[in-house]
């Protein structure tokens, strides 16, 4: 009998997989059970949005953001109506502002349970992804309470937000909130410590400081590579600078120090919510300049200006002043930005939307070389990819 | 933020005098634009000299001005951590001539690169996979060129017949309506006998 040889062989992961997490196709590489080569192939849920945004007026571009990364959706609008503001020089007023930032922190903490709990059940735990659907359900309810849809909100608009708060949501907000944390306590006891999570997690698809930032990386994975940067902390926009919080740091870069970084982001973000919840300011949610945001339906009835307005916003829409700008917001998946480009007329030149999604997809390669198949699904449950906002 | 982006440009100015061709900082975001072929010194000094330390390429993306001799702007979005600051370099490239590749210095700007060459044409030079990476496998054209129609040229549908999918030109019930809201009366700031408005 000769020396066995062995071959490469070729396997494609997805694109109808459970672990993919969406429309991935991974070829895999495999030598034996080892991963020689991941080359991911994207763009299954290609559906051009940037060129789309550039067809459309910038009001009628906020819910195409809603569609990037379906999971957290206020975060994505919140990029672009930044941009569009910073853009036009308008200064929401502090009630807008605060709703805002409470919709991120509830989109943030939206995003991490459908993370955390999927990632679970990937390396084998059932019980968290239904523990937190059940709150997950209760966030869309505070969604749909303020706009009137659970995922496609459109409710950031340019120059505040689309609709005040509603009688007595802000006081159920503030319960969700007081109870929540032990909900977070008991998918803690059952996994952190958790024999056969951390056998899965715990040194699995390392990234060093170096290598997160030659990547691009950005968010709970920069973080979980021992980086302290979180843009809410390091730029602020909105009312971030006036309220009180940490940055979870994890130490190792490995998939446990990642889940470990979001598992402390959401108590982050409930304490966020509560101090929001608590200092809401009173006043007008939207600039009442109506150049740019539309006028009260009461309004309409009686004056003819008022009428005017609303019929020119709503089919010419607002012009933005020529000019460009990178505006980043510290999205639950990293940092979301915009590049906005405007020529002076109703519609965006160019609209670059920067996925976060996207740079650590493309890491998966360096994240995975060398590992097991099956810790390549550990990597890419850990990373946190929704294939909206990296195909767009 | 603006005063830490006015002496970073200057900063710049002073070292990069050779290369930089304009700089500008416009709502606290500092931009320049350099010479192709000068990129890679930029990049290297960027992220490698102690008052930048823009250590992270955060996106790479094209930009089409079919009306320009170079139709294409090339911008790379760079963000420093440790001096909490971004820039943003653009080049000038147009269909034919390739646009040196950043990957030897960020490794993120590998994919970044495939889409701008995927939506635009854009070539660059001495990238290791210059494949497309968002559209189909079989695409022709680079879809977000301002020439290339909204609807585009081909739709695809399964054939149950053959059996595969099947590629045809698209057909559209109703043609895609671009309704010009623009009104003509904003837009005219020089209205006949207005010169006689400056003069007392």
């Amino acid at each position: 009998m000769g020396e066995a040889k062995s071959h490469n062989y070729t396997i494609n992961l997805g694109p109808q997989h459970p672990s993919a997490h969406g429309v991935l196709r991974l070829v895999l590489e495999m030598s034996g059970e080892v991963v020689e080569r991941a080359d991911p192939h994207i763009g299954l849920l290609h559906r051009g949005t940037e060129k789309l945004i550039e067809h459309k007026t910038y009001q009628q571009a906020t819910p195409y953001f809603d569609r990037l990364d379906y999971v957290g959706t206020m975060n994505q609008e919140h990029a672009f109506v930044l941009a569009a503001e910073k853009l036009l020089g308008v200064v929401v007023p502090p009630r807008g502002q605060m709703i805002r930032t409470l919709y991120c922190e509830i989109g943030r903490v939206l995003n991490h349970i459908l993370n955390i709990t999927a990632y679970v059940m990937d390396v084998g735990g059932m019980t968290p992804i239904l523990w937190g659907f059940e709150e997950r359900e209760k966030l869309m309810a505070f969604y749909e309470r303020v706009c009137g849809a659970r995922l496609h909100a459109n409710y950031f608009r340019v120059g505040g937000v689309a609709f005040d708060l509603p009688a007595g949501l802000l006081e159920d907000i503030a319960t969700w909130a007081a109870a929540f944390p032990k909900v977070l306590d008991d998918i803690e006891t059952l996994v952190t410590e958790n024999r056969i999570f951390k056998q899965r997690t715990v040194d699995i698809g390392i990234v060093s400081r170096e290598q997160a930032l030659d990547w691009g990386f950005s968010g709970p994975n920069l973080r979980a590579s021992g980086l302290a940067w979180d843009l809410r902390k390091a730029q602020p926009y909105e009312c971030y600078a006036d309220l009180d919080f940490d940055i979870p740091v994890g130490k190792h870069g490995d998939c446990y120090d990642r889940y470990l970084v979001r598992m402390a982001e959401m108590r982050e973000s409930v304490k966020l919510i509560r101090q929001c919840a608590a200092k809401m300011p009173g006043g007008p949610c939207k600039v009442e300049d109506r150049k740019v945001s539309p006028p009260p339906r009461a309004e309409m009835k009686r004056s003819m200006e008022a009428l005017i307005h609303h019929f020119k916003l709503f089919t010419e829409g607002f012009h933005v002043p020529a000019g460009e700008t990178y505006t980043a917001v510290e999205a639950p998946k990293g940092e979301f930005a915009v590049y906005l480009v405007s020529d002076g007329t109703n519609k965006p030149y160019r609209c670059k939307i920067r996925a976060p999604g996207y740079a650590h997809l493309q890491a998966l390669e360096m994240m995975t070389k060398g590992h097991m198949l099956a810790d390549v699904v550990a990597v890419i449950g850990s990373i946190d990819i929704v294939f909206g906002e990296i195909d767009r | 933020m603006t005063q830490a982006a006015i002496e970073l440009g200057e900063y710049l100015a002073a070292n990069l005098s050779q290369d930089l061709l304009e700089k500008q900082v416009v709502k606290d975001e500092l931009a320049i634009k350099v010479l192709p072929s000068a990129l890679p010194r930029v990049l290297a000094f960027l992220r490698d000299d102690s008052n930048c330390l823009f250590k992270q390429l955060m996106d790479i993306c094209g930009v089409d001005y079919p009306e320009r001799e170079k139709r294409f702007e090339v911008v790379y979005n760079l963000l420093s951590l440790k001096h909490n600051q971004r820039i943003r370099v653009k080049i000038d490239a147009d269909e034919a001539t390739p646009v040196p590749t950043a990957i030897g210095l960020f490794s993120s700007a590998n994919w970044w690169e495939r889409e701008a060459w995927d939506m635009y044409g854009i070539l660059f030079a001495d990238h290791p996979d210059l494949r497309r990476l968002l559209t189909d496998y079989t695409f022709e054209g680079h879809p977000l060129r301002k020439d290339f129609p909204l609807t585009g040229h081909v739709e695809a549908r399964y054939d149950d017949e053959q059996k595969r999918i099947v590629y045809e030109p698209v057909k559209l019930v109703q043609e895609f309506r671009s309704f010009d809201f623009l009104s003509p009366w904003e837009g005219m700031t020089n209205l006949p006998g207005d010169d006689k408005a400056g003069r007392s």
